[in-house]
């Protein structure tokens, strides 16, 4: 990775999380990221070939269940939260003309 | 002694003989809660009535009574769950998570809403987007985190015991720096299904106790396997009170060298090499162990951590649930905007450092990495426990700073977390426990000393034992916070 280094385009990765920047939130995380990455440039210098990954720490294999239907949260509930809601559905912004 | 004073176990007793009723708990941690938490603002919330209801309804088992205070981002039915966030501010929870409906099915009621770091993201609780906690011993100083709120009301008599969450150390640090007791569980002992998910390879739920034996009372209460987390183990639940009985004569205590190196506290060294003597004059035999990856495991841990916490993270979007920002044009925006405004700056920091280590061109880089040395951290602890019973070691190298101190250096405080974070990657048990005071070069006031206890999966009566024949030789549990 030091290849690269720890520059990156910050603008790209908020537009990947979907947050929205102003200019003080780039001042500040900028420096903040720069510093962070630089941290973890450390970890080039272990050898991880032939290393499997660990996703999981107590991996489990394909747990299943009966497949029967089980009650459900209701629909009224199910909405009680959203911000907006009519005809039994999540309300948002039109999406397609 | 005030009722809220008193220990689960304490409790359980008076209940028994009809000494007291439930209601008179409940009214007891409230009325502590008046009078001392707006100094310390370890509750978010507390609803005295509804607690009524509940304890009315409860028909036995080993909790039957009891309230115990829930971190913020536990689901308790028609409770707010705002994960002490501004995104879910209005968030009423439509169910209970499973963690709950067994603290009720033992006759526990859950009372009150601690305080956080928001979405359980820090080590100081300053990331609670509604306000910070204090800690009990000097109210000037962070009470750790994330689930500060629920080791600060535990520690300062506001609440008999409580559940929080373990990430990287976020039970165990506020346990330390508050002079409770604190225990992460074996990664899948205790189901996730209703904690709202940071990062959902390494959370685990677990209590906040004034003694070992009040943890392994509320650790058996809400054990067990669940359908409805698949990463739940159905392993047996032990009686884990049972299990502290007898001595520990034998046993094999590891310290590894890697804990006691440069950066450690002078006095929390000293407090630490002085339990393991203790241990020694109960009968365990000290080793020195090594765990040759503790040096990466901060840097492994914020990668991994973060990922999985923007993925998690993605589903606050203004749409099912949570704050929708008002100015939107389309969808896009929408997205963008709420969670701009909703979402506190740690949380975005995260959400951005875990975009960037899981993007194109970065992720064999930064995760894929991470995940391999994950295996290395992982297989150091199986191979100290083929050799000893537990490690013990210290919790945090630091003592409580004061608040506002470290806030604007997030990486000066991830690297504080280098002896809680490598227990959640393994996905071992710890448990953290007092063993000392100090008082700290800029302050008055005592400080509590945590001790960590790790054992293997699984192992954690064997843990529970340990921590509880040493708190029982000691005197560090019984001191508590002179407040006011």
């Amino acid at each position: 990775m030091s290849e690269q280094g720890p520059a990156f385009d910050l603008s790209y990765v908020a537009n990947l999380a979907r947050l929205e920047l102003s200019e003080e939130d780039v001042a500040m995380f900028e420096p903040q990221l720069q510093g962070i990455l630089s941290y973890m440039e450390k970890l080039d210098a272990i050898d991880v070939s032939g290393i499997e990954p660990t996703a999981h720490a107590n991996p489990v294999l394909n747990v299943t269940r009966p497949d029967e239907v089980c009650p459900s949260l209701p629909v009224e509930e199910a909405l009680r939260n959203a911000p907006k809601s009519a005809n039994d559905q999540f309300v948002v912004p039109k999406v397609v003309e | 002694m005030s009722l809220a004073s008193q220990t689960i176990k304490g409790l359980q007793t008076l209940l028994q003989k009809k000494e007291i009723q439930p209601k008179e708990i409940i009214d007891s941690v409230a009325e502590a809660a008046a009078v001392r938490d707006g100094a310390i603002g370890g509750y978010l919330g507390l609803d005295q009535e509804l607690a009524h209801r509940d304890a009315e309804e409860i028909s036995g088992g080993v909790l039957a009574g009891i309230p115990i205070g829930i971190k913020d981002l536990l689901n308790v039915k028609g409770q707010p769950c705002g994960c002490a966030s501004k995104i879910l501010s209005n968030y009423i929870a439509p169910y209970d998570a499973t963690s709950i409906a067994k603290l009720r099915a033992s006759g526990g009621v859950p009372f009150g809403r601690a305080n956080m770091d928001e979405f359980a993201m820090g080590s100081s609780n300053e990331n609670s987007s509604i306000k910070p906690v204090h800690n009990p011993w000097d109210l000037e100083r962070i009470p750790g985190g994330s689930s500060g709120g629920s080791a600060a009301i535990v520690a300062a008599d506001e609440a008999i015991a409580a559940l929080g969450s373990d990430t990287g150390g976020s039970i165990r640090q506020p346990a330390a720096f508050c002079g409770c007791v604190g225990l992460k569980p074996t990664y899948g002992r205790v189901s996730r299904f209703g904690l709202t998910a940071f990062a959902s390879s390494l959370d685990q739920i677990g209590p906040l106790t004034k003694t070992v034996e009040d943890a392994a009372i509320l650790l058996g209460a809400i054990s067990g396997g669940d359908k409805n987390d698949s990463t739940c183990l159905d392993e047996s639940v032990p009686d884990y009170v049972a299990d502290l009985q007898g001595d520990i004569k034998g046993m094999k205590l590891g310290m590894p060298k890697e804990f006691f190196g440069e950066g450690i506290d002078p006095a929390i060294r000293a407090s630490v090499e002085e339990a393991a003597k203790q241990f020694e004059s109960l009968g365990a035999e000290i080793v020195e162990v090594s765990l040759p990856h503790t040096e990466q495991a901060v840097a492994v841990y914020y990668i991994i951590a973060t990922a999985e916490a923007s993925a998690n993270l993605a589903r606050f979007d203004g749409v099912r649930y949570g704050y929708r920002a008002p100015d939107a044009e389309n969808l896009g925006e929408q997205y963008a905007k709420s969670r701009a405004q909703g979402f506190g700056n740690e949380v975005k920091l995260r959400i951005l450092l875990g975009t960037y280590v899981l993007s194109s061109g970065y992720y064999d880089a930064y995760y894929l990495r991470a995940q391999k040395l994950r295996t290395l951290i992982r297989q150091d602890f199986t191979s100290a426990f083929e050799t000893v019973d537990a490690i013990i070691g210290p919790v945090s190298p630091i003592a409580p700073f004061k608040i506002g101190e470290n806030v604007s250096d997030p990486l000066a405080m991830y690297l504080a977390d280098i002896y809680t974070i490598s227990a959640n990657l393994a996905g071992i048990c710890g448990l953290s426990l007092p063993c000392g005071y100090m008082t700290p070069s800029d302050g008055q006031r005592e400080l509590p000393i945590g001790l960590q206890i790790l054992g293997a999966p699984f192992d954690e009566g064997k843990v529970l034992k340990l921590g509880h024949n040493f708190e029982q030789s000691t005197e560090w549990h019984q001191r508590r916070p002179s407040l006011g």
